[in-house]
């Protein structure tokens, strides 16, 4: 069992450099998706099966897979997005960056002072390597929907630490933190729309003009 | 003296009750469809009732001399907080009741809703919730209580004063005061950290019980000091002053005034008795800054030809007074001499409340000249008194009571400050160690005060009220409403009653000054004394009833026949009006004689040829700290910080990296 675990993990975090180091639009949300319905299953593997972790993954496979890439599709349809995932840094040299990352993540995670029955598990240097990969995705893509991806990778590596809580979780908090994904995807969708009419780009470097003249 | 209990005595309870009623006293107006008037009906009856209520309290607890502290736990909002009525807070809620319900009364005649739809309900609610948030600045016992009791003041003041907000001068001192709050605030924040890393909890100490000796209180009393001075409008920390007096409706203006500004004078005292034996330069510090104030702020009133600016400066010259008060009572803690702290803290906590009665009267006059005049420019005033007779008299009134001069209330309470300034010098079984060269120096500073206060008070009184009307009006004006008269009328009395039977405050003193000074032995007895009462009640019947005996006589020996001419008019054959004194030229040479200090400003026209084109000639005094200390400095700042500036680019992915750059730092930095 556990080595399914793991092997899902791993995947997990060869999903984060397809999301990093791809050029088209659509793919990266593809990898978002599918990542977050390998999270999705996760806690079902980890923790015995209850009804409230039943609705757990139904929500998350849901919510994850099928939902929010439908809003992202519907937004690039709508704003007429081109496919080109526009970097400030190469992609090589994203990719670079979070393999360094990813291998920092199992050094680091290894100095943590973790509960003893969590040492030496896939778990903590997945979900730091996944949040540092979002953070990537944040900082370096120019485009306002990548923006938003790069936020869906983050909530993931979240998501990965809270796996090892699941069951101390309830399930109030969870379907908080769903709702919570989904206005905050749907605000985005908005504001995208707004900054597109507006400055007819959703470049967001173009937003420096809404600067405070000196 | 000193417990919790769960359910509230009486006392506490009704101050409670009249600070909620006040609080919600501008609701019901928001609600209403229809803004013809009952909203502010029912918020100035909310408003008066309250008044009442947290007034009775406030008196019950003065005269029982009790102090009561509650926990409350107000759930997740602030966890558990402690309020409390002590009689030295009790002390500052009678001017802060009896102002508030006197504004809320007068705002029907002078904001009336009918004539202002769209501002006046946002006035009054703003006006009920500030006065409610200065009785919590009295009455909280918690440091993060009264921060937030302080940023509620704050912002409730900004939004009254800035009713008027189309005019760009009221936007500007919006501005400036909002800034200069926020300074203070900023200041207290750090005073209130400080706080408590004394006592390893927000609320407030036991009075006496910290050593002043410590480094962390030194810290503790300058941050005080720069907060609680900011808001009293200490000088250097008056900047916010004028032009938020001048540009808030004039019912604000008298609250603001009368009674927001002693929330500064509060927070000293306040902070300065849980000390037991403060350092002699505490006491000394505060005295050379009330010389500074008090001197200063008369001298800027001077040279102003605001109405409502001329008040202004005179709140920082009566700040200044009590800041002196205060000072020596500190410096007679530090020396352990009981008869300097009683006579100053006791001088200090009257003039808080005389000075909030003259001046809400005073600006409450001067709403009503604007009101009448439609101009706040006293060099376009004039004669308004025979038009608006019974304003004028109760202006007169206020104006001697701040004057200082007898019988009024004014001069009581600088008596008092004059009699421990004395005594410290004079060294009578009371001889002091440190300072008494700065008490020497008090004395005759606060004589100047006096003078130069009396002389602007006879330019401020003699421009706008006597003479004739220096232009016309397109309005006839005329005499008040009721609602505006009532009031003034009250705080005109009330200035006369205290001014000759000071015995009943001074009892009601005696217990405020005795929570403020932890371990004064003595109470009520020891100040009454110190204070030759009686004299001052004989001396104030009499010179009451020589004046009038003199002024009959006048009235009887005034000649038949005579021809009524323009003031000033100086036999010419045709005088007009024009020829009279103006402010600028009435105030003319004491202005230049303090020219270093005040720089004024002339426009004088150039005059060429022997028969010259009309011109004209203006002169003014403006705000030379903010002009001369504050906008250079800040200035200096600007350019020095803007290379920082660059931070701010509006790169989102950048925004972002900072976020993530502070999680890694903070991560490396865990233990």
């Amino acid at each position: 069992m556990n080595s399914l675990i793991d092997q899902l993990l791993v995947l997990v975090m060869l999903l984060n450099f397809l999301g990093l180091g791809t050029s088209r639009m659509h793919i990266a949300i593809r990898t978002v998706a599918f990542q977050g319905v390998i999270l999705g299953l996760l806690p079902g593997l980890t923790h015995t099966l209850t009804l409230h972790l039943g609705l757990i993954t139904g929500g998350i496979i849901f919510a994850k897979g099928l939902f929010i890439p439908w809003l992202l599709f519907r937004a690039m349809r709508r704003v007429e997005i081109r496919e080109e995932v526009e970097p400030f840094l190469s992609h090589t040299a994203t990719l670079l960056l979070s393999a360094l990352a990813t291998a920092l993540a199992f050094v680091f995670a290894a100095k943590l002072p973790l509960a003893p029955q969590h040492q030496g598990l896939l778990f903590v240097p997945a979900a730091i390597a996944t949040i540092i990969t979002g953070f990537l995705v944040l900082t370096t893509r120019k485009k306002a929907i990548t923006q938003v991806i790069g936020y869906l990778i983050l909530e993931n590596g979240i998501f990965i630490f809270g796996l090892l809580l699941s069951e101390a979780m309830p399930v109030m908090v969870e379907a908080g933190v769903l709702l919570d994904l989904i206005v905050g995807i749907f605000v985005m969708g908005i504001i995208i729309n707004q900054i597109s009419r507006e400055f007819s780009s959703i470049d967001t470097s173009r937003l420096t003009a809404l600067k405070e003249e000196q | 003296m000193f417990f919790t209990s769960e359910t509230l005595s009486p006392a506490p309870l009704l101050v409670m009750a009249g600070m909620l009623l006040m609080a919600c006293s501008g609701l019901p107006g928001l609600m209403l469809a229809r803004h013809d008037g009952w909203g502010q009906k029912i918020a100035t009856l909310l408003m008066l009732v309250g008044s009442a209520t947290g007034g009775a309290g406030s008196l019950l607890t003065l005269l029982s001399a009790t102090s009561q502290r509650y926990a409350v736990d107000s759930g997740f909002l602030l966890g558990e907080t402690q309020w409390g009525v002590d009689p030295l807070s009790a002390f500052f809620l009678i001017p802060l009741f009896l102002i508030a319900g006197s504004c809320a009364l007068y705002a029907v005649g002078y904001f009336p809703e009918a004539k202002h739809p769209s501002t006046a309900p946002r006035l009054t609610f703003f006006f009920g919730l500030l006065a409610a948030s200065v009785a919590l600045v009295f009455t909280a016992r918690d440091g993060i209580l009264f921060l937030v009791a302080w940023e509620v003041m704050a912002l409730s003041s900004y939004f009254a004063m800035t009713t008027e907000d189309q005019k760009k001068e009221v936007q500007e001192a919006g501005l400036l005061f909002l800034i200069a709050a926020h300074m203070g605030t900023l200041a207290l924040f750090a005073h209130f950290s400080l706080l408590r890393g004394e006592s390893a909890t927000f609320a407030f100490p036991v009075a006496g019980t910290l050593d002043g000796a410590a480094l962390s209180a030194t810290a503790i009393f300058l941050t005080a000091v720069v907060g609680f001075g900011f808001k009293a409008g200490i000088m250097p920390f008056h900047i916010w002053l004028p032009s938020a007096h001048a540009a808030a409706p004039s019912h604000v203006s008298a609250l603001m005034s009368g009674v927001i500004i002693k929330t500064g004078i509060y927070g000293i005292v306040r902070v300065t008795s849980f000390y037991h034996l403060p350092p002699s330069w505490w006491g000394m510090t505060l005295l050379a800054l009330g010389i500074v104030s008090a001197v200063a702020g008369v001298l800027f009133a001077i040279g102003q030809h605001d109405l409502k600016r001329l008040l202004a400066y005179h709140s920082i010259e009566n700040i200044g007074i009590i800041t002196m008060g205060i000072g020596l009572a500190l410096m007679g803690r530090s020396s352990g001499k009981l008869p300097l702290e009683l006579l100053g803290m006791g001088g200090a906590l009257f003039h808080v409340l005389n000075h909030a009665i003259f001046k809400g009267l005073l600006f409450l006059g001067a709403g009503s000249v604007i009101h009448a005049a439609g101009t706040r420019e006293i060099d376009l005033m004039g004669g308004i008194a025979k038009r608006l007779p019974l304003t004028g008299l109760f202006f007169l009134v206020g104006a001697a009571a701040i004057c200082g001069l007898p019988p009024l209330n004014g001069f009581v309470s600088e008596y008092l400050i004059y009699l421990g300034l004395f005594r410290g010098v004079s060294g009578i079984g009371t001889m002091v160690t440190t300072g008494v060269p700065l008490m020497a120096l008090a004395i005759p500073a606060l004589a100047l005060v006096g003078g130069l206060a009396l002389a602007c008070f006879v330019k401020g009184y003699g421009i706008v009220f006597l003479g004739t009307p220096r232009r016309e009006v397109p309005t006839q004006p005329h005499e008040a409403g009721m609602s505006m008269l009532f009031p003034m009328g009250l705080l005109a009395l009330l200035c006369v009653l205290i001014g000759l039977f000071p015995q009943g405050v001074v009892r009601l003193l005696g217990s405020a000054v005795t929570a403020a000074l932890p371990g004064s032995r003595q109470t009520v007895t020891g100040l009454t004394a110190l204070i030759p009462l009686g004299w001052i009640t004989v001396m104030g019947l009499m010179l009451t009833l020589v004046g009038t005996v003199i002024a009959l006589l006048a009235l009887r020996r005034r000649p038949g026949g005579v021809t009524t001419t323009v003031t000033w008019g100086c036999g010419y054959l045709r005088p007009t009006p024009r020829m009279q004194y103006t402010a600028s030229s009435f105030a003319g040479m004491l202005v230049e004689l303090f020219g270093t200090l005040l720089r004024p400003r002339r426009h004088a026209p150039k005059l060429t040829g022997p028969f010259p084109a009309p011109a004209g000639f203006s002169s003014h005094v403006p705000e030379a700290v903010l002009e001369l200390l504050y906008l250079p400095i800040l200035k200096k700042g600007n350019e020095l910080l803007m290379p920082l500036r660059k931070l701010q680019h509006g790169q989102i992915p950048l925004y972002i990296l900072y976020i993530f750059v502070t999680v890694i730092v903070l991560l490396a930095l865990a233990p």
